[in-house]
């Protein structure tokens, strides 16, 4: 393998569409490759790749599972033969995502589609560097970073030390939230129906959270934006607000990766959509020609 | 809407190799989520400074938001465990004859022996603990094990309230030595932080470790000289002379000693190990740089599932 890629390199380099042929002919009939309908010749073109997938694995590794699962010998055994074979004790090992290689540039916007378990939102973290690689390399542009904040948000707070806590657990400074703050408060609208936002996030209903956690993620701009089914938290009018949010971001990010089931939205958020099944990157290529394949493959008849 | 699902044959296999990482190269692109140098690492931790303290103090305060008496507990917590501590030792057992002042000489011992040892608790915790922070948000994973340290010195502050009313009303008097406070804390949470962040480290690869640490840490306690004096025992001449230096430079009974001397005025400066001053401060470099430099040499691989 390693051999081959260094042998691609040079062809690579003196002549991109060579290489690109080559790779599209190799034994497979590939229906779109990235970089092949463009010139791949980055190197003095104008597309500027953000993120750059090789190889990717992922592999999840989960303890106390198989015969005996949980029983103080099976444990025993695990710490035994640690070394020797995480098979034989009970470690399992879930090859999350295999193999995957893309190009993403700048000013793109991607969707990532697949049945649920397929490894999207694995792939997306990955980007974002918070889970790490088994084999592969994901090179990115800046620090890409997932629109999601919920995890640092506290239930017994109130709303208000929320939108705090959630800026700067994202990264942005105090001034920055204090600049802020109203205009994340007045987008999640959740003071609309009375002075919320000095309750505990507990007494909120489901639907509230929900729009002040989007309103705080959304909150800051991103380089890479990586957005994992956001578009679906709250009523009606909120959607179409996170809509135009969405939007946005988009305009002032470089790149945006969008997971989603909905494939409305990925239809009017991507121009290029990439479709993970069992982990695998089964197409990658314009919305429309993937989303048809897609909507074939899992019976969908919705246009 | 139920649909069943067979392995989909490969429309197309995954994209044959080209040379991607010349191409990322060439961008100047970068591993994603690669472990920063040192310094970058430190100014990243800098840079998050805000989120560190206003971590802490939200954990601090939604810990007892649900309870009737509200914050009333952070000084009710560490006297009620004092008050346990002096029924056992102070009346059962009657420590309390070979020790004067045994009520403020035992409070204090307790407060901070509960500083450590709840500083390395958290510290277990502190990844395993978060994973889901981890894995959804992008920042130093130093963070998490200063923040819960830093926590845990914010609760300190309300034992120290306490402690100092205690003081008081048991006729301790007010003395310049109490200054001394200042370093002998500052000294303690740099250590504090620094265990803590070696148990982070541990405690991500191994979860077990949470469960074993309550031991660890009472076996410690016992031999800290929280309830008792330890220059009762290093006085008398029957012991090896090699627990005799481990005693006395068991860095848990090295800080709460030294929190004794600047408190109260019957415990002596005789009363405090040889070279305490210095054997505290190295202590503290000791775990503060070493702890810091172990927990992000793994720095790439918290959260991995």
């Amino acid at each position: 393998m390693a051999e081959q890629t260094s042998e691609h390199a040079i062809e690579f380099i003196t002549d991109g569409r060579t290489a690109a042929e080559d790779r599209a002919s190799g034994g497979h009939t590939a229906e779109w490759t990235p970089g092949s309908a463009e010139s791949p010749e980055d190197a003095r073109g104008e597309r500027v790749p953000t993120v750059v997938a090789e190889d990717v694995d992922i592999v999840y590794r989960v303890n106390g599972t198989g015969a005996g699962r949980g029983t103080a010998t099976a444990a025993l055994n695990r710490i035994m033969r640690r070394r020797q074979a995480e098979k034989a004790a009970g470690v399992r090992l879930v090859h999350a995502v295999k193999k995957v290689s893309f190009v993403a540039y700048k000013g793109e916007a991607i969707g990532l589609i697949g049945t649920n378990g397929s490894g999207k939102s694995t792939l997306l973290k990955a980007i974002a560097g918070l889970l790490p690689v088994e084999r592969g390399h994901i090179y990115t542009h800046g620090q890409p970073s997932l629109l999601g904040v919920n995890a640092a948000l506290m239930n017994d707070l109130t709303g208000e030390r929320n939108v705090y806590l959630g800026g700067l657990a994202m990264g942005m400074s105090r001034e920055q939230v204090r600049q802020r703050y109203q205009d994340i408060v007045d987008f999640s609208g959740i003071n609309e129906k009375g002075d919320f936002i000095t309750l505990p996030m507990r007494t909120y209903s489901s639907g509230m959270a929900a729009r002040l956690r989007f309103s705080i993620a959304a909150a800051k701009d991103h380089d890479v934006l990586l957005i994992d089914e956001a578009l679906a938290t709250g009523d009606r009018s909120f959607q179409k607000r996170s809509e135009e949010r969405i939007r946005e971001l988009r305009q002032s990010a470089g790149t945006v990766f969008l997971v989603s089931h909905n494939n409305k939205s990925i239809r009017d958020t991507c121009e290029r959509v990439l479709w993970l099944e069992r982990g695998e990157l089964r197409m990658d290529g314009p919305t429309e020609d993937v989303m048809q394949a897609y909507e074939a493959f899992t019976g969908d008849k919705k246009k | 809407m139920s649909q069943v699902l067979h392995t989909p044959p490969p429309i197309q296999a995954p994209p044959a190799d080209e040379d991607l990482s010349a191409l990322a190269a060439r961008h100047g692109l970068t591993v994603s989520g690669a472990r920063p140098s040192l310094p970058a690492y430190v100014r990243q931790l800098w840079d998050r400074r805000h989120f560190i303290t206003a971590f802490a103090t939200a954990k601090l305060t939604a810990q007892y938001s649900q309870a009737k008496l509200g914050q009333v507990w952070q000084v009710m917590t560490p006297l009620l465990n004092a008050a346990v501590y002096y029924f056992i030792f102070g009346v059962l057992l009657g420590t309390k004859q070979h020790v004067p002042d045994y009520i403020p000489f035992l409070v204090t011992g307790v407060f901070i022996w509960t500083f450590t040892q709840s500083s390395i608790m958290a510290g277990t915790r502190a990844i395993a603990g978060n994973l889901g922070l981890v894995r959804a948000l992008h920042f130093p994973r130093a963070a998490l094990p200063i923040s819960f340290a830093l926590q845990q010195l914010q609760q300190l502050m309300f034992s120290m309230a306490a402690l100092i009313v205690i003081l008081l009303c048991f006729g301790v008097p007010v003395s310049a030595s109490w200054l001394l406070v200042i370093p002998a804390l500052l000294l303690q949470s740099v250590f504090n932080t620094g265990v803590s962040m070696i148990v982070a480290r541990m405690g991500a690869k191994t979860p077990d470790i949470a469960q074993l640490m309550p031991f660890v840490l009472r076996t410690w306690m016992y031999v800290s000289g929280v309830m008792w004096s330890i220059d009762r025992i290093t006085k008398s001449d029957d012991l090896p002379h090699i627990v005799l230096v481990l005693l006395q430079t068991n860095p848990a009974a090295v800080y709460i000693d030294l929190m004794r001397y600047a408190l109260i005025d019957s415990f002596h400066a005789n009363q405090l190990p040889p070279h305490v001053w210095p054997v505290a401060l190295g202590w503290a470099l000791v775990a503060g740089v070493g702890g810091f430099i172990y927990f992000w040499k793994a720095e790439e691989t918290y959260g991995r599932g």
